[in-house]
């Protein structure tokens, strides 16, 4: 990464701006706030997968973790300032814990893909198996199949009757992604998130040079967990329901499908990934020709075989080859002073 | 004397029924430069994992300065300023040559001070010109230089190298073999290698592995004159 810290804040708060005010003209605001929640969705996992090299095929787990906890707590507490903060909470201990036994474990690869997809399997089914009446947390009946309706949406802070929905709701989503996003960047620029990306590269180098990577992998998945658990939160608010299909298979897969079709290893591509295909699963919703999971596995297959580093590495070095500074490689160096060397100056 | 900063007490290795290290016991002093040599599967390697913690030695103890090591992981015996270098080139391939050294030099400096060790580290080692190209670019002596010099700038005390002049040119060797002796004024230093011609040019004592045990340990003179060790590396019986 190049430049600075404040000169990415700016220009995240500029784009966003835009963004903020433009696409609700052209969509509607309810069907972009979902689009904005996915982006956190995608981005939470992003974090982890692209920069940590933790592949998990359970973010699903912290997303729908983090908007059971909303909801129950919402329930109990009848206001939604307390509950978000716990639906960061809960989902990052849990990854913590669950992230622990999996490091400390020397688990890799794809045991971890394993333990974290069985992990979401498990809390799929026992959230289906809560429907009787004995599955009760203080106030809040988990419901089964059917799920938890009815919660407290969110509030102003301080002030539970002043409900914070329509259009009013889709910019505290789209700002809180914002800041999300800035958040992101800033951990990327640390000691931490460096250190993070060299133990995506070489996890024994970094280990000898002396970093502890079991802890430094847990607390990423946490972090990332904590991210999923806040868009939970934010899907429980625009759903105004949760249902154990939050843990479902299909949601997790399509969190990977995000990710790859993005691009991994970028803060955007994820964001950008999640956003436009679950707009084009919007879409293709409306119109009854075509099966819309035939489209998205067919959009997965292409970009797999021709553009497998996502969409925004490659519009990045299209960039780059048409606009960019084209610095001078190796090659061009040698090539003039071979040069210099033969015209003698 | 100089203080003993490695020593191993009758460390023993065993995978199955083969006995890979056999009551090893070996001392290093600080500021010593030692060579390990032997034939394939003499142990050295073996020794080599056992000491830098990315194998627990089935018997025996390791300790590095007073402190016993045995059962540490790599991190905990890098984090006492124990500069470990494997066999094949072990470096984040991603990342430009400037990171890679800069992430060594932050576990043991705050953030600016690892970015001007970083600095002068590379200028040492001569890397300039390609500071900010990432490591998977690099030629294969470069990438050992690089991964040399990400041991070098934590300042460690204590370098364990495994064939570091594997494959590599001749004036890659020497520019390595330069690094080393700069390396060798602030820290002792082990070398696994096979390459005798490296050995020569760079080895005072050397101890000599055969089938796990220890062969003998002198001068790099008598060791190379020695028709034990001779007979050994031609495999001929004594």
């Amino acid at each position: 990464m190049t430049g600075s810290l404040s000169r990415d804040v700016i220009l995240t708060i500029i784009v966003s701006a835009i963004l903020i005010w433009i696409m609700p003209l052209m969509i509607a605001t309810y069907t972009l706030t979902v689009l904005v929640i996915y982006g956190m969705l995608g981005l939470s996992l992003g974090l982890i997968w692209g920069f940590g090299g933790i592949l998990c095929f359970g973010q699903a787990a912290f997303f729908g973790l983090g908007a059971y906890t909303y909801a129950i707590a919402a329930i109990n507490i009848g206001e939604s300032t307390v509950p978000i903060i716990l639906a960061v909470l809960v989902p990052a201990v849990f990854a913590a814990l669950l992230g622990a036994m999996m490091f400390y474990g020397r688990l890799t690869d794809v045991y971890l893909g394993v333990i974290t997809l069985v992990v979401t399997l498990i809390l799929f089914k026992f959230m289906n198996s809560t429907a009787g009446p004995q599955y009760v947390i203080g106030k809040a009946r988990m419901g089964g199949f059917n799920g938890i309706p009815g919660f407290q949406t969110l509030n102003v802070p301080g002030d539970p009757d002043a409900y914070i929905w329509g259009d009013a709701y889709f910019y505290v989503c789209a700002v809180a992604l914002a800041i999300v996003f800035v958040l992101v960047s800033a951990l990327l620029r640390s000691s931490f998130g460096r250190i993070a990306v060299g133990i995506r590269e070489n996890e024994t180098r970094i280990a000898l040079m002396g970093y502890d990577v079991r802890a430094r992998k847990t607390v990423l998945f946490a972090v990332g967990a904590a991210i999923a658990g806040l868009a939970g939160a934010l899907f429980a608010n625009w759903g105004e329901i949760v249902t154990p299909n939050l843990f479902s298979l299909s949601q997790s897969a399509e969190i990977i499908i995000w990710c790859i079709v993005g691009g991994l290893g970028t803060r955007l591509g994820p964001i950008l990934g999640a956003a436009g295909l679950a707009y084009l699963k919007f879409l293709l919703g409306q119109q009854s020709m075509i099966d819309n999971t035939l489209i998205m596995g067919l959009i997965l297959v292409l970009f797999v075989l021709f553009l497998p580093r996502g969409i925004v590495p490659a519009l990045a070095s299209l960039w780059r080859i048409s606009f960019g500074r084209r610095p001078l490689g190796r090659i061009h160096q040698v090539r003039r002073t071979r040069n210099r060397e033969r015209t003698g100056g | 004397m100089a203080e003993i900063v490695l020593e191993t007490h009758a460390l023993t290795m065993r995978f199955g029924g083969v006995t890979a290290a056999d009551n090893v016991n070996f001392k290093l002093r600080a500021r010593e430069l030692r060579c390990l040599i032997g034939p394939n599967g003499a142990g050295k390697s073996t020794f080599f994992k056992c000491v830098t913690g990315l194998q627990t030695p089935t018997e025996g103890q390791v300790f590095m300065r007073g402190h016993e090591t045995t059962h540490w992981m790599p991190h905990q015996i890098a984090s006492l300023g124990v500069g470990i270098k494997m066999q094949t080139p072990s470096v984040m391939d991603n990342l430009n040559v400037f990171e890679n050294i800069w992430l060594a030099a932050r576990r043991f400096y705050p953030s600016d001070e690892a970015g001007r060790k970083t600095t002068e580290m590379i200028e040492r080692l001569a890397l300039g010109p390609i500071a900010r190209s990432t490591l998977g670019q690099l030629a294969h002596g470069e990438r050992q230089r690089v991964e040399l010099g990400l041991v070098a700038v934590a300042d460690p005390w204590l370098v364990l190298l495994d064939e570091p002049a594997a494959g590599m040119s001749a004036e890659d060797v020497e520019r390595m073999t330069g690094i080393i002796r700069e390396l060798n004024k602030t820290a002792a230093i082990v070398i696994v290698e096979h390459d005798m011609q490296f050995i020569r040019s760079i080895a005072e004592q050397v101890t000599v592995f055969h089938q796990g045990a220890v062969l003998m340990e002198d001068h790099v003179d008598r060791v190379m004159a020695d028709p034990q060790v001779r007979n050994v590396y031609l495999g001929k019986k004594a």
